[in-house]
């Protein structure tokens, strides 16, 4: 497994109110993303482990991108990769986001 | 309070995950997770082998409601190591079931695996023989615990000895129930044994219609999320007792289905001495047609 | 030791034990004078739907019966028979419902006694052997979940790999001394020593609850496993009270 983290500053804050969301499962070509709000209001963290070596610029084009485009400020990320293409990467970590944002029942 | 109304969007059990079954199963908001993915009890065992982690090991375990009963709540994730049993997915399943006696709730589970994990097969196999004795007490003390059977990867190896201590089980065509599995009976005994990529052969011998017709499953359902759902309020129902008579006649029940089958080459054979109309037509059946076609199955109704 | 030496440094005194192929039942008599149930599956045999529906009607015999005399489960297996015939007719509830059979015996108050001197593996292992509310071995067992070649075949690891790490920990190859340190064996019998006596140690042991987890964190070959459960029951019961109060 190889491990890579990030610390990134957002420009925006994480909407609602839940603690965390997880989406997603670990299987080859998958991922799960795991969100807590763990982090300062300006800041994401992102950690991974991913069973694909030697990505590394990968990943941090995928999370860079997302940190810029979303409203992750507040979050520590955890993802336990399985070897998941960048989009479905993309589309998780999208996927987290709303979840983390819906309004509890 | 609105915890009677389930989540009403339809969706295909099999295609479902872990998390989703069980949002779909209970009662809408119902659901709290014990020992939940925020802390990553992952198995202490993967990284020897340099393999991915899940956070939750791969099992789902908490409370909820059901059509506003409280009830126990275990699903595994198929899709994570074909579902399989590890020390801690195996412990979480354990601690549920023993809470199940302890507090005297019902308990359903969400089976979907292949069996023992093998990078931690020692672990997991002693897993599988705790849970069994853990499903058995729980039962003893008046608790039912039902099965769910319907995921991708289906009810393997271990996990189909559990099922088989579970006091009602429910169960979809895509469901399979089985000790071995396909490739590991032709691995074993070679392909004019059994033929693994025969998918016509695996459903109708280890299959959801054929466990239904011959009592080894209780309740059968569309590949539904909201089927299962139902099915599981009915069977919480009933107050299942088990104890040396239920055994007795389930001695009874198996003695008599080698009697009946027992030189049945194959699931079409029995079907036929089952008395069904077609049973060559069987596996082509829709739900409503199948239940309709099997009126003469063989039930374990107080013989499970 | 073989079968008969076995039973005979069992009950010197006397034993009364039908041989039907591979499978053995009968009384035999403790050193105290009274009667101990004995059952079993030997020569290495695969356990099938046809034997464990026999073994299982000779468990529902004795429980039926008045008495609450102990059962001796005698095991040299192979795994479950792998074939069509068994999974077509069922095969997980026979296995099951064998296991449940041995499962109720205890509870209902006959002290049960596993003693595996052969092989076990897989699915006819639970269904006997872990099926009993103790465990114990002679020095020859073998038992495995799964074989090392076909562990290599199916994690596509090199044999010589799995090997070297099965060294570093005992969750997963096969062998007696890896499932008594994760707790699946309670004791490992001394074969130079007369075995009644070590069975009548065993049989002074008070039945109790399910100690296998904690036995394997106690012999470091399972850490998390007793941990995990206990933590359950614990949120599971806090739960509980808090929507009873809540």
């Amino acid at each position: 497994m190889e491990k890579l983290s990030f610390r990134l500053t957002a420009t925006r804050s994480a909407g609602g109110t839940r603690a965390q969301a997880i989406v997603g499962v670990v299987a080859s070509g998958n991922l799960e993303v795991l969100l807590e709000r763990a982090s300062p209001a300006d800041t994401c963290t992102i950690d991974i482990a991913t069973a694909a070596h030697g990505f590394g610029a990968v990943w941090d084009a995928v999370v860079r991108d997302f940190v810029a485009r979303r409203s992750a400020g507040g979050l520590r990320i955890s993802i336990n990769d399985g070897g998941a293409r960048p989009d479905t990467v993309a589309l998780r970590l999208a996927q987290g986001i709303r979840k983390i944002e819906e309004p509890e029942r | 309070m609105t915890a009677l109304a389930a989540n009403d969007v339809s969706l295909s059990w099999y295609e479902a995950s872990a998390r989703q079954r069980i949002d779909a199963l209970v009662d809408a908001g119902s659901f709290a997770e014990f020992i939940g993915p925020e802390m990553r009890e992952i198995s202490p065992h993967l990284a020897i082998f340099d393999l991915p982690e899940q956070f939750d090991d791969g099992i789902v375990i908490g409370r909820g409601r059901l059509d506003g009963s409280p009830v126990l709540v275990a699903a595994q994730e198929g899709r994570f190591m074909g579902g399989a049993f590890g020390e801690v997915h195996g412990a979480k399943l354990t601690g549920i079931l023993r809470a199940a006696r302890a507090l005297k709730q019902d308990m359903v589970i969400l089976f979907d695996t292949g069996g023992v994990r093998l990078q931690e097969a020692n672990a997991g196999e002693l897993a599988i023989a705790e849970i069994m004795r853990a499903v058995v007490e729980a039962r003893r003390a008046g608790v039912n615990v039902v099965g769910l059977i319907g995921g991708r990867a289906g009810c393997y190896g271990g996990g189909s000895l559990i099922a088989g201590t579970c006091s009602r089980l429910i169960i979809s065509e895509q469901g399979r129930l089985s000790v071995s599995g396909p490739e590991v009976i032709e691995t074993n005994k070679g392909i004019e044994e059994f033929d693994s990529r025969d998918r016509a052969l695996v459903w109708r011998t280890m299959g959801g219609k054929h466990r239904y017709l011959f009592g080894g499953a209780d309740i059968f359902v569309d590949d539904e999320v909201l089927a299962f759902r139902q099915a599981a309020i009915d069977a919480l129902k009933v107050r299942r007792r088990w104890d040396p008579a239920v055994l007795k006649a389930e001695q009874k029940r198996l003695e008599r289905r080698l009697q009946r089958f027992g030189e049945a080459k194959d699931a079409v054979e029995i079907w036929q001495t089952l008395g069904l109309d077609a049973p060559t037509e069987i596996p082509a059946l829709p739900t409503d047609a199948f239940l309709r076609a099997a009126g003469k199955r063989e039930n374990a109704d107080d013989a499970r | 030791m073989t079968r008969d030496e076995i039973l005979a440094s069992l009950f010197p005194n006397s034993s009364e034990i039908d041989v039907t192929g591979a499978m053995i039942a009968g009384q035999a008599t403790l050193p105290d004078g009274k009667p101990i149930h004995v059952l079993g599956i030997t020569q290495g045999q695969n356990l099938g739907v046809d034997e464990a529906i026999v073994l299982a009607g000779h468990v529902i015999e004795i429980i039926k019966s008045e008495d609450t005399s102990p059962i001796l489960v005698l095991v040299d297996s192979a795994s479950q028979r792998m074939s069509r015939r068994d999974e077509l007719l069922g095969l997980s509830e026979y296995l099951s419902h064998l296991a449940k059979a041995l499962l109720l015996a205890e509870a209902e108050g006959h002290r049960t006694v596993g003693l595996l001197y052969g092989g076990s593996a897989a699915g006819a292992f639970i269904a006997t052997a872990l099926a009993t509310g103790t465990l114990v071995a002679l020095p020859d067992a073998h038992p495995a979940v799964m074989d090392l070649p076909s562990m290599a075949r199916v994690t596509k690891l090199p044999i010589e790999v799995l090997k070297a790490k099965a060294e570093a920990t005992p969750v997963f190859a096969p062998g007696l001394d890896n499932m008594v340190r994760t707790g699946g064996i309670h004791i490992v019998w001394d074969e130079t020593a007369p075995l009644a006596s070590q069975l009548a140690a065993v049989l002074a042991r008070p039945a109790g609850q399910d100690d296998r987890a904690r036995l394997g964190a106690e012999r470091g070959g399972r850490l998390k496993a007793a941990e995990i459960a206990d933590r359950v029951v614990a949120l599971a019961t806090a739960s509980h009270q808090g929507a009873q109060h809540g």
